[in-house]
């Protein structure tokens, strides 16, 4: 393997100093010629190698564009995802269209139209026919395509429809946490002065809304239930990213943002779907935030809705399970409310 | 006004056909802090050929990383010892702190200063037909503030915690704070102060091609007989006006954010096991200061090569070039719509879908003056006689590549579309292709084009072919396969994929080895070219006049031009540049300066007009 390398890297080296010193020396001979050394023959292998990168550019496209599909395309796991594939593939319809004839043309051009001394090139600069026919087209098309996806951008980041499930999401150098709004169905109050290490979202207990919140190690969700992430950051930004969702929004510090979808499989559907019975959705942090960018990542589970009913009931409120951190608070509210009353 | 700009004019060809008469200047000022456009233009290549060089090898590095992540580098260890660990890896923030190197020195150093530096420096005055630049001082400061700049973005790769490693975009609060990655420290002090810099370089620059181009062209250039090339740099200069200084607030408020407690992008952190004081600051405030240079940026780098391969191609294939008014006009509505696009790098940052629907619609305006251009080429290929020089394969090459680079930009730019693509590979792909290789191979054809007017020999046509083809088809076999790493939800800025799970990440594993191995093969094969520069430099056959046979102006001075550029007068120019194999007429070209009177048998009723 090694010697074959070494050969064809010799033998390489050999052709381009043979090309090297056959030009320097073509150079000498075709003073009187017109243009200074301009060769025919090379001239025409040049055409004669766009038309070969041409074929092997359409070829290699569509070769690996069929025989790959199934690992670059990723199975859809939200009902928008439906959407915007439609208009993803589409779109790659009318570029790829563009993008090949474009191709063709332009190499079949060089080739047909190299260089020939008996020839000359023909004064033609300019036809405002032709010019506006490929300026209105491209814009009709873009604007059909345009349209289109505003209109499907207006239905993802519009409202969620009636009572989604709220989940808070929030990210930190370099992991994920949720927060669910428990019985009461509304997140208490957060502040990002009362981070520390037990309570790592700043969430205030002074509200009484925040007493049934719980916080799970994984995010459950339910399958076909409109699912609203209000996404948020302790400290740098990142962005919370589930490329099966088709999904993305940034989470900023300072800047809640939020996302809404609804996952159409759940995880033991994708799981036979993908044929990888450890398969798990995930999101992946999508920003760059420092050294464990590439690692921050969280799983998410998504289940029928009975399940993930039964999983929620199961989770305790947060407080419960720290009561150190209640009577912590509960000093601190007693001290203050004395020293208040002093 | 105009009576003044003649006398003007007049005294500076005065003054400087008594410089032709001795030339006693001492070496410093002749080939150091040179005033002459020539000079600093080549001082700006090599600059960039060596920034060229540290951003190729740079992205190697990284691309041994991705493609062979359990490679043992400690055979390196001598010269990069400090950035592996002790299993002989790159280590995890020095992986960033190399793309946010490679992402700045490629944009700002190579493809901004590299090629405008060079080309509109040396062109401008050469094509419409100046004496100089308007001002040789401001120019020469130009260079020497784009050297400066470089100077401490070199030191800072070597600085305590490492250059800048929050990505050539440096959002903060990521580049504000030295807690959240150590690139952030000492690094990024260093990247703010060197880019201001650079953006003092740009702005002197860009004044004087101004200045130049709409004061001091030869008598009868109009506007409308401007080659492309002076089209495109000309509107290149107006745009680096416009946007770097909104470059230089960001920069500067973000300075203030780092070092004097402010808190313009700063609020509700909670970091290294504290709350910060700052509040009220907006994150994307940022990122709007930073896209509105940012977008404008990336058609200040692809502008020039497009001029450029304007020339060429015209040139080439003996034609004028197809549309000359359509494709000024393009220039003209890509430079003013670059300023109205920036937020489409920010659909999902967290601003108001609203501006996302506005920022979508924009967005895909500017892809038709685009469009318009790539067709134009293309016609003009028809019913050519084309001549294959390095140079026109590059820009062939460069037409090929905006196209496959542009049409992934209709993706990105829908805002429905975005959501998924945003920030992956297929990003990665997209911009390397428009911007990257396009701007390169731009680069690359004006090299090999004009490398006779600079240095008075020609470049070896063998080895250029070579370079070429290595290079064009490595580079689609580089970038083409990371759409579709990026549509399998691969993100980019990420160090490792051990722990990712999408699709069959297996055959990743496969492309992104063989994607390695064309980088190694496409980096290396630019010492060719390296050779080819430096080779010819000296050794290379002694160019002709107008070896291209080619109809704008700086073909009609001496093969060396001096000090002054034209012996005697300065041609008056009698017509536009794209007189190619002009119906009747017995050349296949009749330069710019050869006045109707003189071909009879050419002249179409219309040729007052151009
Ligand atoms: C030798 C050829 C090149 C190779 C192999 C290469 C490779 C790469 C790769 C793999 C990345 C992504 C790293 C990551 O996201 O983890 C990257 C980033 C980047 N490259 Fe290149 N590149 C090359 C040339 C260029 C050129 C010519 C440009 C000029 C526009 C360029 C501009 C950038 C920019 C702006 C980034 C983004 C940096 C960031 O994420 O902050 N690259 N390059
Ligand atoms: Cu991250
Ligand atoms: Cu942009």
């Amino acid at each position: 393997m090694n010697i074959i390398l070494f050969i064809s890297a010799i033998l390489f080296f050999l052709i381009v100093f043979q090309l090297f010193r056959s030009s320097e020396l073509l150079a000498i001979t075709d003073k009187e010629k017109k243009t200074s050394s301009f060769n025919d023959s090379l001239n025409n292998l040049n055409a004669i190698g766009g038309i070969i990168f041409l074929l092997s550019l359409i070829v290699g496209l569509f070769w690996y564009s069929i025989a790959e599909y199934d690992n670059y395309v990723l199975p859809i796991a939200s009902e928008h995802g439906y959407v915007t594939e439609r208009l993803f593939w589409v779109t790659t319809a009318v570029t790829a269209f563009v993008f090949i004839v474009t191709q063709i043309v332009m190499f079949y051009f060089a080739y047909k139209y190299k260089y020939n001394e008996s020839r000359k090139a023909q004064f033609y600069p300019e036809n405002l026919k032709l010019e506006l026919i490929w300026t209105i087209i491209p814009a009709i098309v873009l604007t059909v395509l345009i349209g289109w996806g505003l209109i499907v951008w207006g239905e993802i980041t519009g409202p969620p429809p009636e009572d989604p499930e709220v989940i808070e999401v929030v990210g930190y150098q370099f992991a994920w946490a949720s927060r669910y709004p428990g019985k009461d169905n509304k997140l208490g109050s957060y502040n990002f002065k009362l981070i520390d290490v037990d309570n790592i979202l700043g969430v205030d207990f002074t509200d009484s809304a925040s007493f049934d919140d719980f916080m799970p190690r994984e995010i459950h969700v339910p399958k076909g239930k409109p699912v609203l992430f209000k996404i948020r950051s302790r400290d740098v930004i990142h962005s919370v990213y589930m490329p099966y969702m088709r999904s993305q929004m940034n989470a900023v510090p300072g800047m809640p943002t939020q996302f809404w979808f609804v996952p159409t499989k759940t995880t033991e559907e994708i799981r036979e779907e993908t044929g990888n019975p450890d398969f798990n959705y995930e999101i992946l942090c999508n920003k760059i935030c420092g050294r464990a960018h590439f690692s921050m990542k969280h799983t998410v589970v998504v289940q029928e809705e009975y399940e993930y009913l039964e999983w929620k009931k199961s989770q305790k409120p947060w407080i419960e399970r720290n009561p150190e951190y209640l009577s912590k608070i509960q000093e601190k509210n007693n001290f203050q409310k004395l020293s208040l009353r002093d | 006004m105009e009576t003044k700009l003649k006398t003007i004019k007049k005294v500076k060809v005065d003054h400087d056909e008594h410089h032709d008469e001795h030339h006693d200047l001492g070496f410093i000022r002749k080939y150091i802090f040179s005033e002459d456009h020539k000079i600093i233009a080549k001082q700006f290549l090599i600059t960039g050929i060596f920034w060229a060089v540290v951003g190729g090898l740079f992205s190697s590095l990284f691309r041994v990383q991705l493609g062979f992540p359990d490679l043992d580098l400690s055979f390196l260890s001598p010269i990069i010892g400090n950035w592996l660990t002790p299993q002989g890896k790159i280590d995890a923030e020095v992986y960033l702190a190399l793309i946010t190197m490679h992402g700045t020195i490629m944009v700002f150093f190579v493809l901004t200063a590299g090629l405008s530096g060079t080309f509109s420096n040396f062109l401008i005055p050469l094509q419409v037909g100046a004496r100089d630049m308007a001002s040789g001082f401001l120019n020469m400061l130009s260079y020497w503030f784009f050297f400066l700049s470089s100077i401490v973005m070199f030191i800072s790769i070597f600085v305590e915690g490492g250059p800048a490693s929050g990505g050539w975009t440096i959002y903060p609060p990521l580049s504000a704070l030295p807690q959240a990655v150590s690139g952030s420290g000492l690094g990024m002090t260093f990247w703010l102060i060197s880019m201001a810099l650079f953006i003092v370089s740009a702005l002197l620059g860009a004044l004087n091609y101004i200045t130049t181009v709409i004061n001091l062209r030869t008598e009868g250039m109009t506007f409308f007989r401007m080659p492309l090339t002076i089209w495109a740099f000309f509107v290149t200069a107006i745009l680096g006006v416009l946007s770097f200084p909104v470059l230089l607030s960001a920069a500067l408020l973000l300075i203030m954010d780092r070092s004097f407690g402010t808190s313009f992008y700063l609020s509700d952190i909670y970091i290294g096991g504290e709350a910060l004081a700052n509040e009220g600051g907006s994150a994307i405030l940022f990122q709007h200061l930073f896209w509105f240079l940012g977008h404008p940026e990336v058609y200040i780098v692809i502008l020039p090569a497009l001029g450029i391969a304007s020339e060429v191609i015209a040139t080439c294939s003996r034609k004028p070039i197809f549309g000359y008014k359509f494709m000024v006009y393009s220039i003209l509505a890509i430079g003013g719509l670059s300023f109205v696009v920036w937020a489409h790098h920010m659909f999902i940052s967290g601003m108001n879908p609203f501006l996302g629907s506005v920022f979508t619609v924009l967005t895909l305006i500017i892809a038709v003056p685009s469009a318009i251009k790539a067709f134009n080429y293309i016609a003009t290929l028809w019913r050519g006689n084309i001549i294959f020089t390095p140079a026109m394969l590059f820009s062939i090459g460069l037409v090929s590549t905006f196209i496959s680079g542009g049409v992934t930009g209709i993706f990105l730019g829908n805002s429905a579309l975005d959501i998924n693509l945003h920030d992956t590979y297929f990003v990665v792909a997209h911009f390397h292709i428009v911007m990257g290789v396009s701007a390169f191979f731009g680069l690359f054809a004006g090299v090999y084009h004009w490398f006779p007017k600079m240095f008075g020999r020609m470049m070896n046509n063998g080895l250029g072919y070579i370079h070429f083809w290595i290079t064009f088809i490595g580079s689609y076999l580089v970038f083409f396969p990371l759409h579709y790493i990026g549509m399998a939800g691969f993100p980019r800025r990420y160090y490792s994929f051990s722990t990712f799970q999408a699709g069959n990440i297996e055959s990743f594993v496969d492309l992104n080895v063989f994607v390695s191995y064309a980088a190694l093969i496409t980096f290396g094969a630019q010492f060719i070219l390296l050779f080819n520069f430096f080779y010819s430099m000296f050794r290379g056959k002694k160019a002709t006049k107008n070896p291209w046979r080619s109809n704008t102006l700086e073909w009609t001075t001496p093969i060396n031009p001096g000090h002054g550029n034209w012996v005697g007068a300065i041609p008056k120019v009698e017509r536009w540049a794209y007189d190619y194999s002009k119906t009747g007429s017995k050349e296949d070209f009749i330069p710019q300066n050869i006045p109707y009177s003189r071909t009879p048998e050419s002249n179409l009723p219309d040729d007052d007009q151009h």
